[in-house]
């Protein structure tokens, strides 16, 4: 990517993400006392990442149906609380196996 | 060294081993979408942020307006604010403004689940320390998915674009296993983005802003109808 195009792009992700870290460590120090403004901000995480997932992460393979394993395996694990890295891992073996799977019944 | 600094680095290195494989993916992803490898690492040094520096890709090879970078990285990043307002009230009398300063761009979900889960006040020493790890990790990952993962096969790269939304369902789902209330604002989210994503017409629509619109509407309706009562890090 051009520079020129990148730069701003940087400047802009990095410093909106550095203020909404920094602002309520140094200046805006008084607890929220609203209801709906902090429970807006307690569901915010999994709303975000919610609609990041879905449908995105049946492309993410090139073919929706390893995809379709990977998030099969990773909602399993996930459910019964693994670990981040535990998740991510078993969801691209998941993909892997369902890939030579393929390929076994394909070259069959 | 000190023995805080010390301690520090050491309760980030799982943290950073987690790091390093998914911003190995990171860094494939954005070569990828037509970065060279030295600008995905300095996204990943600068930003020091998953699912924020995911949703930037798409915003910038699409030639987004800065105004939709800066609402979607609010949006995917406010949750930082709520880990920084409660982690505010955890540091000790080293932590004056400018230590302050320096730590906020650290602080990570991982970073912060782990300072505070610290017994007592934490300080700087420590704090240095736990942030420089991940943050090396981070940065080490993105450099080697950048410029090996062309390098690899296309059936391991297939499986690895996987990585990052496994980590994602790893955040989302213990919560949601246990509170209705995340059931819900997850599977409002989730619809809204499928209609997004598959009805003509709203299909149209970029990808900052359909994010913006499904998780302000959901965490929206989810505050309205569950309330939560203690205040939630």
């Amino acid at each position: 990517m051009k520079w020129e195009v990148f730069l701003p792009y940087l400047a802009v992700t990095a410093g909106v993400t550095y203020l909404i870290r920094m602002i309520p460590l140094t200046v805006f120090r008084r607890e929220i006392k609203s209801p709906f403004i902090r429970s807006f901000l307690a569901y915010i995480p999994y709303a975000v990442l919610g609609a990041m997932t879905f449908p995105d992460v049946l492309y993410a393979t090139g073919d929706m149906r390893t995809a379709i394993c990977g998030v099969a395996v990773a909602v399993v694990l996930a459910w019964r609380g693994r670990s981040l890295l535990t998740v991510a891992v078993a969801a691209c073996c998941a993909v892997a196996l369902a890939q030579l799977a393929m390929l076994l019944i394909a070259t069959r | 060294m000190n023995k805080s600094f010390r301690q520090g680095i050491r309760h980030g290195i799982p943290i950073a081993l987690g790091y390093l494989s998914v911003s190995f993916a990171f860094g494939m992803k954005a070569v990828e979408a037509g970065l060279t490898v030295f600008q995905a690492v300095l996204i990943s040094m600068t930003n020091l942020t998953s699912a924020g520096q995911v949703a930037a890709l798409p915003l910038m090879t699409a030639g987004a307006s800065l105004w939709e970078m800066a609402l979607t990285q609010l949006t995917i990043n406010l949750r930082y604010a709520l880990m920084s307002l409660s982690l505010g009230r955890k540091l000790d009398e080293t932590m004056q403004t400018p230590q302050r300063m320096i730590f906020a761009f650290a602080n990570t979900d991982e970073i912060f689940a782990v300072a505070s889960s610290q017994p007592g006040k934490v300080g700087k020493s420590y704090l240095y320390g736990l942030m420089l790890t991940p943050w090396f990790g981070w940065t080490l990952g993105t450099l080697l998915g950048g410029a090996a993962g062309t390098l690899l096969p296309e059936f391991v790269r297939s499986a690895l674009g996987i990585a990052l939304y496994g980590m994602f369902l790893a955040i989302i789902l213990p919560p949601a296993r246990k509170q209705q209330s995340v059931r819900v604002v997850v599977g409002i989210a989730v619809a809204m983005s499928l209609c997004f994503h598959y009805i003509p017409g709203l299909n149209t629509i970029s990808s900052g802003f359909v994010i913006i619109i499904c998780a302000v509407t959901a965490a929206a309706v989810g505050a309205l109808l569950f309330p939560v009562k203690e205040e939630h890090a």
